[in-house]
């Protein structure tokens, strides 16, 4: 089993078991074969025309996987959803990602796709909040809006031409992410929905469900224009005190309260406990599990525990099985 | 030396056309794409895959299809004698290379151009039969990783001791210095990708002991589908609708 490299005793591992089995026999019903492995057979009405389409080949006449996932079907498409697989980009799709280089009029992100993601230096707003033609003085202040290493949140544009991925950042919301911690998961598990930014007000955090499977998880910032005026303060601030002495302005902007960053902490372990145990990824169970580990007054650490994992899995099947009841 | 004694047994107690006990599993590393453990019997391989991802150096990538890397080692605690062998050594870059070209021959490179897939092999128990160990672990990383491929490809070795047709040796058949047929094949396809073979053997014998690797090949393969399918079907039902 992925993931669960945990230490279980033996009546949590019965209890894992029982939860995980009562969540397969949930499923079973809905969709019984239709999880193929490579080169698998996939079994079409072959009088119908169909339309092959991704992880499917021919071969004999007949069609065949070339991927393990699930096969999925749309009309007289016919295609295999891959599962675990590197994040395939789809436009519109929102995504955080790292910057790995700073290139002429560019950046280079890595994104958890096949090749480096290209944010172009005119495809994002300056920080002034002005639509201009971009001049070589902002290509050479390039490194003052992102750095190497900075996680910054976009969209995905398309495809150029050449097959490099673009993205752009055409909003306030977009841009540097900061205070806050990033998390990898597998992209099977995010769920794609309308909503991937998410403020959280009774604890002041921001969630971003990147559909690449980077998820953000940090202090919450107010969306505002950086006024022009306000840049030339800050440049001003910045003139007076050369050296290395944080001024008070920058020390309240680095400066996060405790309990904000416990809840950081909190909502991160939360979903490191349902990307371990492979559950999906929406803000509502991560609010369940968050609240599931208030009421049991676990501390945070103790939320990578076995025991809490076993809970959860366990809380996940009765959720499942009662979502089914309704129906 | 006797190899197979007259009851027809084998120096582990095995029927000659019997294989060792297969054992695999999936998703051991956590940070890579694609991970699996691969036993055979006492031949114990793990694989890692990474990618598709950015090329590493620029003057390989290729605008028209993924380059394929592997690297094969061997832990210092495998064999029996605790050795320090030099890394890059002759018989590890055979092995890299074989195992390479096998996997890049199934892989549908062209669906994933200018990016680059790493393949990391290593023996942690060496029991005979690494070459084929390899070769298998590495598919079910492979197809772990969601990597678009033609076929899975498995593969055993045979060979011919004592005038019998030997399925699967272990590390004392081997060294026993007889012919050593490693076999790799597309099970769907029913096409061969890797045919190895020290030492000589007769035209008919060949027939024979290259029939019984193929064999072997398959039942690997049907194991192989089954723990894959299996591994799906619990990341399916766990993700929920």
């Amino acid at each position: 089993m992925r993931g669960v490299q945990l230490s279980l005793n033996k009546g949590q591992k019965l209890r894992l078991e029982r939860a995980l089995d009562k969540l397969e026999s949930l499923s079973s019903k809905a969709n019984s074969d239709a999880s193929v492995t490579v080169a698998d057979d996939i079994s079409v009405n072959y009088e119908d025309a169909i339309l092959k389409g991704h992880g499917t080949t021919e071969l004999d006449g007949r069609v065949v996987a070339t991927l393990c996932g699930v096969v999925e079907r749309v009309n007289k498409l016919v295609y295999v959803r891959a599962l675990r697989a590197r994040y395939k980009p789809e436009i519109g799709d929102i995504i955080v990602g790292r910057v790995i280089e700073v290139a002429p009029k560019r950046w280079r992100l890595e994104i958890n796709f096949s090749q480096d993601a290209v944010l172009m230096l005119s495809s994002m707003n300056l920080p002034d909040g002005i639509q201009r033609r971009r001049t070589a003085i902002d290509e050479l202040n390039m490194r003052s809006i992102f750095e190497e290493n900075d996680v910054i949140c976009a969209e995905v544009r398309g495809f150029q031409h050449d097959g490099c991925l673009h993205l752009q950042a055409r909003s306030q919301k977009y841009g540097k992410l900061k205070t806050g911690q990033l998390l990898t998961v597998p992209p099977y598990i995010v769920k794609k929905r309308k909503q991937h930014f998410h403020y959280l007000d009774q604890y002041g955090i921001d969630l971003i469900l990147g559909c690449n499977g980077f998820i953000w998880v940090g202090e919450h910032v107010e969306v505002r224009d950086d006024m022009v005026e306000d840049q030339i303060y800050k440049s001003d601030q910045e003139n007076l005190n050369s050296g290395n002495t944080l001024s008070s302005n920058e020390i309240e902007e680095t400066y996060t309260p405790l309990d904000t960053r416990q809840h950081i902490c909190r909502i991160a372990n939360a979903i490191r406990v349902l990307s371990t145990l492979g559950f999906m990824i929406t803000v509502e169970l991560i609010m369940e599990i968050l609240n599931l580990s208030k009421s049991l007054n676990l501390d945070i650490h103790e939320m990578l525990g076995g025991e809490f994992h076993v809970l959860v899995a366990e809380k996940e099947a009765e959720r499942r099985s009662s979502l089914t009841k309704k129906r | 030396m006797e190899y197979v004694n007259p009851e027809g047994l084998r120096l582990d107690g095995r029927r000659p056309m019997e294989m060792r006990q297969l054992r695999a599993e999936i998703g051991v590393v956590s940070k890579a794409d694609g991970s699996a453990v691969f036993e055979m019997g006492n031949t114990k391989v793990i694989a890692a895959v990474y990618g598709p991802r950015e090329v590493q150096n620029r003057s390989q990538q290729m605008n028209d299809q993924a380059l394929v890397r592997c690297e094969y080692s061997m832990a210092n605690f495998s064999t029996g004698d605790r050795m320090r062998k030099p890394k890059g050594d002759r018989r590890s870059t055979e092995i890299s290379l074989v195992i390479r070209q096998t996997m890049e021959a199934c892989i549908l490179t062209h669906l994933m151009p200018r990016s680059q897939i790493d393949i990391f092999v290593q023996v942690l128990q060496a029991d005979g039969g690494t070459r084929s160990a390899c070769i298998n672990a590495a598919t079910l990383a492979l197809a772990d990783a969601g990597i678009p491929m033609r076929d899975l490809v498995t593969s055993c070795s045979a060979g011919f001791l004592n005038g019998t047709p030997l399925l699967d040796l272990n590390y004392v058949e081997d060294s026993a210095g007889g012919p050593d047929v490693t076999v790799g094949i597309l099970p769907k396809l029913d096409k061969v990708t890797l045919l190895q073979m020290d030492a000589k053997l007769a035209m008919d014998t060949f027939e024979n002991v290259m029939q019984l690797a193929t064999e072997g090949c398959k039942a690997v393969a049907t194991y192989i589908r089954e723990i894959l399918l299996e591994h799906t079907k619990q990341l399916e039902f766990r993700r929920g609708l």
